[in-house]
């Protein structure tokens, strides 16, 4: 950061600007990150939707996701499947169906994680009425707690079967193989899932807050608490619920996830994606959903450009410089914040 | 963003309409309306504090800092640590301390929040690494460079300094037009950013291999420690380098609390808490914010520089995986658990994270109970989130609190407030607690 540095970085060829290769691969480059895209923007929902109600960053909405991980993994050890160097082979309607099982696992943990979460860790503070760092600290906390429970105490409960140092030796239900080629983008059936299943999922989601009773609710509350308890929604109802769906979707996100990175189950493995779906939730606006989706989609597709162009090690630095600069002009987001109103 | 101890709280701050007089809501809990009255222990001390002379606080100040000083070496039998050399706990909990001292700057003083600290410290450190390092293309204490092995630690401190005020400045000056929880993403993208340049620069900071060798002071050379008391090599004994490190960390301690305290008492630290408190109100009374918040920026930066420039001299070594996001969120720990805003505070709380896994390390029986202490120290960080969560609810202002709207002039006039109105409420004890504020 110093400007001896900045120096060196422009003297030395350390960073080289392949523009060629960009260039080259665009439309591979540009599925790729629409596929790592749509899972930043369904764990971005999650920031998202609590941050639209309660003014709050769950700082632990990363541990959500993490849980779901492995709550999709154990599904998937009840159903009978274990960990091995080959993909299972069941056809395509089982697999989809046991996929879908597994996603409901996830989602179960997470869910529970996150309404779980709200009613130990948050729920007393909001009766105190404690200020907005009290709740980042205690997100903190409870960050570590959850972290630390996958990491030390779920092995013995489960005699090392899950959790642990290590991370999951994967359990493969799909092989990635080329299914057709979009502008000679080769698409594979793992792409299809996550895209396929996330924009299903965005969807529903958008419908839910946009049109249905629920919804309305979530929107009142994020716009003015006071005057939609005096209507007769129940905000702690409110609450719960959005950290439900918050928490389904993370739920969600981890299998399609786990689908991509099969060895990414493990206690640290919500951290950084945790960061760039808040980063992405930023970027679109927080507390606005559809600029969640469309942060996470922006953060993915920018990050994977960004990483040919500069080397995939500069991955990281991409996104959050991306970040820094919307940031800088557009200080709310790219869309705003429209769930709740704007702040001054 | 941190309106902590405010009356009667509303239940969603922002959202309060402020029309409705607080007196007709309801307590939100007994601990809100138990805990508003009095700022705590940290009140009270500081009321004391401010009433004694000067040279009683001189006559107070110096013995409880030479106190400090000796405890690493007085061999105290339950506090000293079993499993690891109490003199190297004690140094890491000085440079913890510095950075907490800064942190609160820019957090409990100006009330930003910033989840990127780190950066700093990676940045003072990396900087006497680069100027002093024999792996560094830029080592300097080569024959033909500028510096001597004999003061290159002492030369490159304040080069650490200025280019982490340099790097505050460089980070403030685009984002601090960004308020309350966007600033603290992009400080937290600040931190990650110089961790990475830090891993990916390899031909300047090692890579991931880190930088080996860095320069320290040749102080107190003699037969047995031919590179002096600071030296790794000075490992056992009362004296060891651990001891020193700490009371060098506690000489700049004492510095940045004089600097610091000054500044509080300042234009500066007026225009903090004014900012802190209300942003747009500050501004519409003439305090240029965002020229003061670059301030508190660069002096907590520069504050985190020298101790990372501690912390490189220390271990003489340096590696980007020591740097990492979760040391920020343990940064910010420390400020909030001994009571942001509260100078000692801060440093109780760095003391306690630092201490507290140590404590438990090799440790096998705790007053004649046995325990298994390295299994508890392997456990920490879940005792310690626990612990973050708990305190949260029951303690939220920190382990020692201080009532953070009233500071410099404004506390006598609370005070002698606070004193008509008791002589005001005798007669008649049935009035609520309403109205002390």
């Amino acid at each position: 950061m110093s400007g001896v540095l900045v120096d060196s970085i422009l003297a030395a060829d350390i960073i080289d600007f392949n523009l060629a290769a960009l260039g080259r691969n665009f439309w591979a480059l540009t599925v790729e990150g629409l596929t790592y895209g749509s899972i930043y923007a369904l764990v971005a929902v999650g920031y998202t939707l609590v941050y639209g109600v309660l003014r709050l960053i769950n700082f632990a909405h990363s541990e959500v996701f993490m849980l779901g991980m492995f709550g999709q993994y154990a599904t998937l050890w009840a159903l009978g499947f274990y960990p091995s160097g080959n993909a299972y082979d069941k056809g395509i309607m089982l697999t989809i169906l046991y996929l879908g099982i597994a996603m409901i696992g996830g989602m179960a943990v997470s869910g529970a994680t996150a309404v779980g979460l709200e009613r130990v860790a948050y729920r007393p503070l909001r009766r105190r009425g404690a200020p907005s760092l009290v709740f980042l600290i205690t997100a903190i906390g409870a960050s570590f707690v959850l972290q630390e429970f996958v990491h030390f105490v779920l092995p013995r409960l489960t005699g090392g079967t899950l959790g642990g140092v290590n991370a999951q030796q994967p359990i493969r239900l799909v092989e990635p193989k080329v299914q057709f080629e979009i502008f000679g983008a080769p698409v594979t059936n793992v792409t299809l899932v996550i895209i396929g299943a996330a924009l299903v999922l965005a969807f529903v989601t958008d419908r839910f807050i946009n049109a249905t009773k629920f919804g309305r609710g979530i929107r009142a509350v994020a716009q003015d608490p006071v005057t939609a308890t005096l209507m007769g929604v129940s905000r702690e109802r409110v609450i719960m619920l959005t950290f439900l769906i918050g928490g389904i979707l993370a739920g969600a996100a981890a299998l399609l996830y786990t689908l991509r990175v099969p060895n990414g189950i493990i206690y640290s493995g919500g951290f950084i994606l945790g960061i760039k779906a808040f980063s992405a939730a930023v970027l679109g606006g927080i507390g606005n959903l559809r600029g969640a989706l469309l942060g996470g989609l922006l953060l993915g597709v920018m990050e994977n450009y960004g990483q040919v162009v500069f080397g995939t090690e500069w991955r990281d630095v991409v996104a959050f410089v991306l970040l820094i600069v919307v940031l800088m002009f557009r200080p709310t987001g790219i869309l705003g914040e429209s769930l709740g109103r704007a702040r001054a | 963003m941190t309106t902590s101890s405010t009356p009667n709280p509303p239940a969603n701050p922002p959202a309060n309409p402020p029309a409705s007089p607080p007196e007709s809501l309801p307590p939100a809990g007994r601990a809100a309306t138990k805990d508003r009255p009095h700022g705590g222990i940290g009140d009270r001390l500081r009321l004391w504090w401010d009433a004694q002379s000067r040279p009683a606080q001189w006559g107070m100040g110096v013995p409880f800092w030479l106190l400090l000083a000796v405890v690493p070496i007085l061999n105290i039998p339950v506090l000293t640590t079993v499993g690891t050399n109490f003199g190297g706990v004690m140094a890491q909990f000085g440079m913890i301390a510095l950075i907490a001292i800064g942190l609160n700057v820019v957090v409990g003083q100006a009330g930003l929040l910033d989840l990127g600290y780190v950066g700093f410290y990676a940045v003072g450190a990396y900087t006497v690494a680069i100027l002093t390092s024999p792996d560094s293309p830029w080592n300097q204490t080569t024959p033909d460079g500028w510096l001597a092995n004999e003061w290159g630690w002492l030369a490159a401190l304040p080069v650490a300094i200025a280019i982490t005020s340099l790097s505050g400045l460089i980070l403030g000056s685009p984002t601090l037009r960004l308020r309350g929880d966007y600033l603290a993403i992009v400080t937290l993208g600040f931190g990650e950013i110089v961790r990475l340049l830090a891993d990916n620069l390899d031909e300047l900071t090692g890579g991931g291999q880190g930088l080996r060798g860095v320069d320290y002071p040749r102080a107190g050379v003699t037969e047995d420690l031919p590179n002096g008391v600071f030296s790794a090599g000075n490992a056992s004994g009362t004296l060891n380098s651990g001891v020193w490190w700490y009371w060098v960390s506690l000489l700049f301690i004492v510095i940045s609390l004089l600097l610091v305290g000054n500044l509080e008492r300042s234009r500066v630290g007026r225009a903090w808490v004014a900012i802190r408190e209300d942003e747009d109100a500050a501004e519409i009374m003439g305090v240029p914010t965002f020229k003061f918040k670059l301030w508190a920026f660069v002096i907590g930066a520069s504050i985190g520089g020298v101790s990372g420039a501690l912390y490189a001299g220390q271990v003489q070594f340096v590696i980007p995986t020591n740097f990492n996001v979760i040391n920020s969120v343990l940064f910010l720990c420390a400020v909030v658990l001994g009571g942001q805003g509260n100078k000692l505070g801060v440093i109780l709380g760095a003391f306690i994270i630092v201490y507290l896994p140590n404590f438990f390390l090799g440790r096998t029986e705790i007053f004649g109970i046995p325990i298994n202490g390295n299994e508890i120290a392997s456990y920490r960080y879940l005792f310690f989130g626990l612990a973050l969560m708990v305190l949260m609810v029951f303690r939220p202002q920190g382990l020692i609190p201080v009532r953070q709207k009233l500071l410099t002039y404004g506390r006598e006039l609370y005070v002698a407030a606070r004193r008509i109105q008791k002589r005001a409420e005798t007669p008649a004890p049935a009035t609520t607690d309403g109205g002390d504020r």
